[in-house]
């Protein structure tokens, strides 16, 4: 329909519907008109995947996965190569906004109950994403082959020991060989590489579910007819640009002006299996699972419960019992969320920290709060919690609430 | 009734998380922090002073370097004005100062000559086990990166070389251990490197144990990084542009939804 005349276009959409595709998937996908800025972070954690693709392409062809070289092709890539250091920064510091990007993406799912009947698929592959991005940021975090890279391996591979009976020979397996060595280092350089397609693929899935029912809103409640929503393009296009810029300068200042403050200083020191660094430390996105597993006094439980921490998430649709999905409209559950979100923080905090004093008792309190809110509080709350009123419609608050409001304000703005 | 007592509970939860957060700040140590520095390449517009830069140089040339290597530097990198201001005589002058083993030649021997730009600086111990050996079993880092090596960076290094002092009366010294105040433990197996005067500056600088550790901390800074200023030139021209679009992608988004804000204007 808004196909142009153009008869090449016409002819090869005939045969393979690109244009159509696009036209009903990018511009005319009826979204709802009511997002507010926090539906941004899906589409910019997108572009900061294909950012991360693009420059982990050029870092590969100047990189070498070898335990003798590794260290020195990165520096040679910060010293010696035309804007390797851009290429460098961008990446090391496009990990840590990715999940920055992901986090409050998975948080906001949460506040406004987006893992709701019909999006539960929707949901799952957006943690399997989430499962797949934390494995490729360790892997790549080994590669630069410095000494929180080697020791961060070391104990991360070790947890597979925990498994009764088979963990040894599992961790041997995954190392290639009786250490973290050479072997390890080139697996994890192939599959760093592989991992991020997967993603794609994966992302690919996540907004076929996303289309099959279109986005949840700050409301939660259902497309009730054409005047709740809006056509995909313009409006949102311009608005996930808008959001693009913001995000770009908050990026451009850490990458320019400070590459290194989300950076171990340890990694800038070439691996040595000898020499034990005084703290082990993760890099910050992995911080409350590491204080998961460490607040946990058996090894095999601790393990347990560190990936029972992201397996949890795949069953919340069927443990949030609420039939409301916005927190807006949900008095308790409200407060409950951002008790959870306190919570992830002070598990982040804790386990920057060695596992002493204080800190272990605070550790203990927040993994059990941790798993205390997905379990328990999610389906109690929605037995009991009376929801407030629903609107009939997406556009009845609207038009009640900012429609005249923003009018004004947008005439006022066309006066001279 | 359940949802003020849910909400009495949350607050109780937070406030017994809060006071734990309290009680574990408390109890992180008191260790001395290295001093803040004022120093000419921190802060968005910071560049190097160049007279430092090649003062620190000849600090390291002629002291660290006895010990310390610095295997990623070659002596090119210190050519032209965005690394140490050297002329390209110059830097092949102090290349040709060393003598580097090159080899192996059409005997199969290998044989020492000159040191030319393209070569790596020459590093003081063949490997490891002499380092040790020559430093009573410990091993003088490589200072190539060792400003970002270590936290608190410049300031560290700059605390180091000038934390030495005698220990407090009941500490127990390791043998050839000296005191350091800003070292962890207190125990660094490098002797006091600097001393008053222990280079003569050609541009007449007064070598104090100060200025001589700020120069070579410069350097260092430097040879960590030697693109910062670089990156910072071009930070400022990235973060223009994208103050410029994004402003205008907010007009353009306002423009859009406009028409749409209108219409529910009307509608209501």
């Amino acid at each position: 329909m808004a196909l142009p005349e153009n008869k090449i276009v016409r002819w090869i959409d005939h045969r393979l519907p690109v244009f159509t595709f696009l036209d009903h998937e990018l511009t005319q996908y009826p979204t709802p008109k009511n997002l507010n800025y926090w539906w941004n972070f899906g589409s910019l954690a997108g572009i900061v995947l294909t950012i991360m693709i693009v420059t982990g392409i050029f870092l590969a062809m100047q990189y070498t996965p070898h335990v003798d070289f590794a260290f020195d092709s990165v520096e040679r890539i910060m010293r010696d190569v035309n804007y390797g250091w851009l290429m460098r920064y961008v990446h090391m510091n496009g990990a840590s906004f990715f999940f920055v990007l992901v986090y409050i993406h998975l948080f906001r799912g949460l506040y406004y109950g987006s893992y709701k009947a019909p999006r539960e698929l929707l949901w799952i592959l957006g943690v399997v994403i989430l499962a797949l991005m934390m494995a490729t940021a360790f892997m790549g975090y080994v590669l630069p082959w410095g000494q929180m890279s080697f020791w961060g391996a070391t104990v991360i591979t070790n947890l597979f020991s925990a498994f009764p009976g088979v963990g040894n020979d599992i961790v041997t397996w995954l190392w290639g060989g009786f250490a973290v060595s050479n072997p390890t280092l080139n697996r994890f350089y192939a599959l760093h590489y592989l991992l991020p397609f997967v993603i794609v693929a994966v992302v690919g899935l996540h907004l076929v579910a996303l289309h099959q029912h279109g986005s949840n809103n700050p409301l939660g409640i259902d497309h009730k007819g054409p005047q709740d929503s809006i056509p995909f393009h313009p409006y949102y296009t311009i608005k996930d640009m808008f959001g693009l810029g913001v995000f770009l300068i908050v990026f451009a200042l850490f990458v320019f002006y400070w590459p290194n403050l989300l950076a171990d200083p340890a990694n800038y020191i070439p691996a040595n299996p000898l020499q034990t660094p005084p703290e082990i430390v993760p890099e910050w996105y992995f911080l409350p699972f590491y204080a998961i597993l460490r607040s946990i006094p058996s090894k095999l439980l601790g393990v347990c419960a560190t990936f029972g921490s992201i397996l949890v998430l795949f069953i919340v649709p069927w443990l949030d019992t609420s039939k409301v999905r916005s927190a807006y409209f949900r008095p308790v559950f409200k407060w409950v969320f951002w008790l959870l979100v306190f919570d992830c923080i002070v598990l982040g905090w804790v386990g920057a920290h060695r596992p002493e004093g204080w800190f272990v008792i605070i550790g203990r309190i927040a993994t059990f709060y941790y798993f205390l809110h997905f379990l328990i509080l999610l389906p109690v709350i929605g037995w009991f919690e009376q929801p407030l009123p629903l609107p009939p419609s997406i556009s009845s608050p609207v038009l009640k609430k900012g429609g005249r409001r923003l009018a004004g304000a947008a005439a006022s703005r066309r006066k001279p | 009734m359940t949802r003020r007592l849910m909400r009495h509970a949350v607050l109780a939860g937070a406030a017994l998380l809060a006071l734990g957060a309290g009680l574990a700040w408390a109890q992180e140590s008191s260790e001395p922090r290295p001093p803040k520095m004022a120093w000419s390449f921190t802060g968005p517009f910071g560049t190097f002073d160049r007279a430092a830069l090649q003062r620190g140089f000849q600090v390291y040339n002629e002291v660290c370097s006895a010990c310390h290597s610095m295997n990623l530097l070659s002596y090119r990198d210190l050519e032209g004005p965005s690394a140490l201001g050297y002329s390209g005589d110059e830097v092949a002058a102090i290349a040709a100062t060393k003598q580097v083993t090159d080899g192996p030649n059409d005997q199969g021997a290998m044989f020492q000559r000159a040191g030319r730009p393209a070569d790596r600086f020459a590093a003081p111990f063949a490997n490891e086990e002499s380092a040790r050996a020559a430093n009573g079993g410990a091993l003088p880092p490589d200072l190539s990166i060792i400003i970002k090596a270590r936290a608190g960076g410049a300031d560290y290094v700059h605390a180091i070389l000038t934390g030495f002092g005698d220990p407090p009366k009941d500490m127990k010294m390791g043998a050839g251990m000296n005191y350091n105040a800003y070292f962890p433990g207190h125990q660094i197996a490098m002797p006091p490197p600097l001393t008053d005067d222990r280079v003569t500056f050609a541009d007449g600088t007064k070598a104090t144990i100060d200025q001589e550790a700020r120069d070579v901390t410069t350097f260092l800074v430097w040879a960590s990084e030697p693109t910062m200023e670089e990156r910072k030139r071009t930070g400022a021209k990235v973060i223009i542009f994208l103050l410029v679009m994004t402003g205008v992608l907010y007009g353009a988004k306002r423009r859009v939804w406009s028409d749409l804000h209108d219409q529910d204007g009307r509608d209501s």
